[in-house]
């Protein structure tokens, strides 16, 4: 028996509202399944559990505010002799941050069984499975003694990625546009219908204030810039979107998204948090993907792996991540998971912008317009689409030589969009 | 040794790893007096396996040295000329007679710089042949380097290429404490190229001398040439192995392996020694502590079958690690995902 509890959804969180309950006393529940939806300053929430069992109670009615760490559920592991899972409840006035959120709601790890015998999962595969969330009791191995291979978990993950959870109240589309701002939301966040927009207004500004307070407060910014020929990549996508159908086309941001993953592939500092007093790099690279509410406010849901997926992938991801924040659809571990934020004001007109990191992550790229430009070469003046992009770094956690290398390897990634 | 003319590094010439051992003798011998060699038939006989053929006559009977059937004590005089301010090379004929002198090596080499509170190295080369394959039994044929590997206060190498049995006895020499050589007996006849001009080497890492991203074999001595030969056939099969040769037993470069065991997610270490307490145990442990979260497979070991070195060919040939051998553990362990 363990308790599930009010999860930290971010740095700024102390108190969640419970919203809605999906599940009820008696249900079977499944590691990853959506059992209930919390309002935060950032809208309702859909809350993931992370063990499978069977919801014995419910403790908290929807409507009910309570701090972070407070058990709002008993679950009964599946297995009788599952071992229970054990809660960490975190003082509501403790400073939570993502990685909290990974404490609290790591449960027991039932072993995955096949018609109850143990499966052999090599530990490198068992890492992998974690990161990338993958189940393993759904994976057939093929190793040394039938042995879940890393190549399994690879394949079993390309396979899935396919087929990912749609949301069946935002079904995701296409969007033609640049994204990131002025797509008018497919409907209004139900917290804004339920509380009235002035009210979770001034909730979001106060949780964003509080966020961007403490950046400003603990962070010792470094600020880098550099200004990029967009001419190759911008050529080569409109070419490669001349060969697509319409609602498959690629946006330029897609690129960008791309560059900064792989370039944090190879300066791996930028990527991870600050953590008493230590950098935590991360092996995962998660974007998070600044997108604004038509409303006023944002948030920065995570684009999972965004090193591993391809502009395919990215371009859906993203596509379905704008719709569902701005229907206020967002999954818990999309609010908490990312090691990196990326913002883009070009389509804003802005020529570049210097970021404020969300802590606790360690750096911020931000993206301007690309705009017409005299550029040198070789002794010729020609006019090139250029786009400033920034680096805004955490100097207790990486020094401006790395993030000038960060800035150079971006660009030569973006030069060569055939690679990304 | 035969010149061959120009290649890239200067002039490169022909030669077999005996003869690039006793270029290394030579050539200590030449640049620094302190430097003998002592052993049994070293002298008149030219060595038992030929390696010093050729030095008596070139440096005279003060500096290559017959010795008695007395492996305690010329390794003891060793010991003491070394702590005295000499150079000393003592030959051991196999790793089996070192047995003998196993108190000299453990008790006074690797112990008087610790049991006379730092006053007193043993800058002491100790030279021995190891390994079976030629029909010598169960006290000529056995490859005890993993022992001595054992042994704080010992440095130990195994030179597998003409490049390192070339190299690697200077930087010995120049070792300010006692080191043990183990040259392999099935490798003297090995030919090769080598540049007329020594290449310098160092006794600290290990090298990988094929690139691979499926498994990693782990090896040295003789067994490298297996293992590089198994790794050309997998090649045909789309198995991508890497291959280390780790060359320094003593200290272990633990970082090469582990480097390449967390790019490869699996390791198969081939030992021409025993199994049970062997070095390959202590391999196979270093990546247990360090590396166990990137392994993809439980790390194996292909070793000398727990039996003394029989004198049958067919026997002898089961007993040690082989080639295809090797071929069937890779596959074993990559399974069916390459």
């Amino acid at each position: 028996m363990s308790e599930f509890v009010m999860p930290s959804l971010g740095t700024d969180m102390e108190a969640g509202t419970l919203y809605e309950w999906f599940v009820k006393p008696g249900d079977a529940v499944q590691r990853g399944d959506v059992i209930a939806s919390v309002e935060t300053a950032k809208g309702v929430i859909d809350i993931e559990i992370f063990e499978d069992g069977r919801i014995d109670q419910l403790l908290v009615e929807p409507g009910t505010e309570v701090p972070v760490g407070t058990p709002i559920a008993v679950v009964v592991g599946a297995e009788p002799v599952a071992a229970a899972a054990v809660p960490v409840p975190v003082p509501a006035a403790a400073e939570a941050h993502p990685m909290d959120q990974k404490a609290l709601v790591r449960p027991s790890k039932p072993e995955p069984a096949h018609n109850g015998k143990r499966v052999r999962v090599s530990p490198v595969a068992r890492k992998l499975a974690e990161e990338l969330g993958v189940d393993l009791s759904q994976i057939v191995g093929t190793g040394p003694n039938g042995a879940i291979s890393r190549a399994d978990v690879e394949e079993f993950q390309r396979r899935g990625a396919a087929a990912p959870r749609v949301e069946e109240t935002a079904p995701p589309s296409r969007v033609e546009q640049q994204p990131v701002v002025e797509k008018p939301a497919e409907q209004p966040t139900k917290a804004a219908a339920q509380k009235g927009s002035t009210e979770f207004q001034a909730a979001m500004r106060r949780a964003i204030a509080a966020a961007m307070a403490r950046s400003n407060r603990e962070i010792p910014h470094y600020y880098l810039e550099t200004r990029l020929d967009m001419g190759r990549p911008l050529a080569w996508l409109e070419a490669e979107n001349q060969k697509r159908p319409i609602r498959d086309r690629i946006l330029p941001v897609v690129l960008l998204i791309k560059a900064t993953a792989k370039a944090l592939v190879d300066v791996p500092d930028l990527n991870g948090y600050w953590v008493d007093d230590a950098l935590r790099p991360s092996e995962a690279i998660h974007i998070g993907f600044a997108i604004a509410l038509r409303q006023g406010g944002l948030v920065t849901p995570a684009i999972h792996h965004a090193d591993l997926k391809s502009l395919e992938e990215l371009m859906a991801a993203m596509s379905d991540l704008i719709m569902r924040t701005r229907a206020g659809r967002l999954r818990s571990s999309e609010l908490t998971d990312a090691t990196i934020t990326l913002t883009n004001l070009g389509d804003m007109g802005v020529e570049k912008v210097y970021g404020v990191i969300y802590p606790p992550q360690v750096a911020l790229v931000g993206f301007g317009k690309v705009m017409e430009q005299p550029w040198a070469v070789n002794g010729l003046l020609g006019v090139r689409p250029v786009l400033t992009v920034t680096l805004a770094g955490d100097h207790r956690a990486s020094d401006g030589r790395r993030g000038g290398q960060f800035l150079d390897v971006l660009a030569k990634h973006l030069q060569e969009p055939d690679k990304l | 040794m035969k010149t061959n003319g120009k290649n890239g590094h200067g002039e490169m010439v022909t030669l077999t790893y005996r003869e690039a051992v006793r270029a290394a003798i030579r050539e200590a011998m030449q640049k620094d007096e302190r430097v003998f060699l002592m052993g049994e038939d070293v002298g008149s006989y030219g060595g038992c396996f030929a390696v010093s053929m050729g030095l008596l006559e070139e440096f005279g009977p003060e500096r290559i040295r017959d010795t008695p059937l007395a492996e305690s004590g010329f390794t003891g005089a060793g010991v003491g000329a070394a702590i005295a301010g000499m150079r000393p090379i003592v030959e051991i004929m196999t790793v089996n007679f070192s047995l003998l002198a196993a108190d000299q090596i453990m008790n006074n080499a690797a112990t008087v710089l610790h049991m006379s509170g730092g006053q007193f190295n043993v800058p002491l080369v100790i030279r021995m042949a190891t390994g079976g394959g030629k029909q010598l039994a169960a006290q000529h044929a056995h490859s005890l380097e993993g022992w001595y590997a054992h042994i704080p206060g010992l440095k130990v190498l195994t030179p597998a290429t003409l490049e390192d049995a070339r190299g690697m006895l200077w930087p010995a020499l120049q070792d300010p404490d006692p080191v043990l050589i183990f040259e392999h007996t099935l490798l003297y006849n090995m030919k090769g190229e080598l540049p007329v001009q020594p290449v310098e080497v160092d006794i600290d890492k290990a090298k990988i001398h094929r690139h691979g991203n499926d498994l990693t074999l782990i090896t040295y001595g003789l067994s490298l040439h297996k293992a590089l030969e198994a790794a050309e056939q997998l090649a045909t099969e789309g198995l991508d192995v890497e291959v280390i040769d780790l060359r320094v037993l003593r200290p272990l470069d633990t970082t090469t392996f582990i480097d390449s065991v967390r790019k490869t997610h699996r390791a198969l270490i081939v030992d021409e020694g025993w199994r049970s307490g062997g070095i390959s145990a202590e391999i196979s442990a270093r990546i247990m502590e360090q590396a166990f979260y990137d392994l993809d497979a439980p790390v194996e070991r292909i070793c000398a079958a727990e039996v003394p070195i029989p004198y049958a060919k067919h026997m002898e040939e089961a007993a040690i690690p082989q080639v295809d051998s090797i071929v069937a553990g890779v596959k074993r362990m990559v399974g069916e995902y390459v």
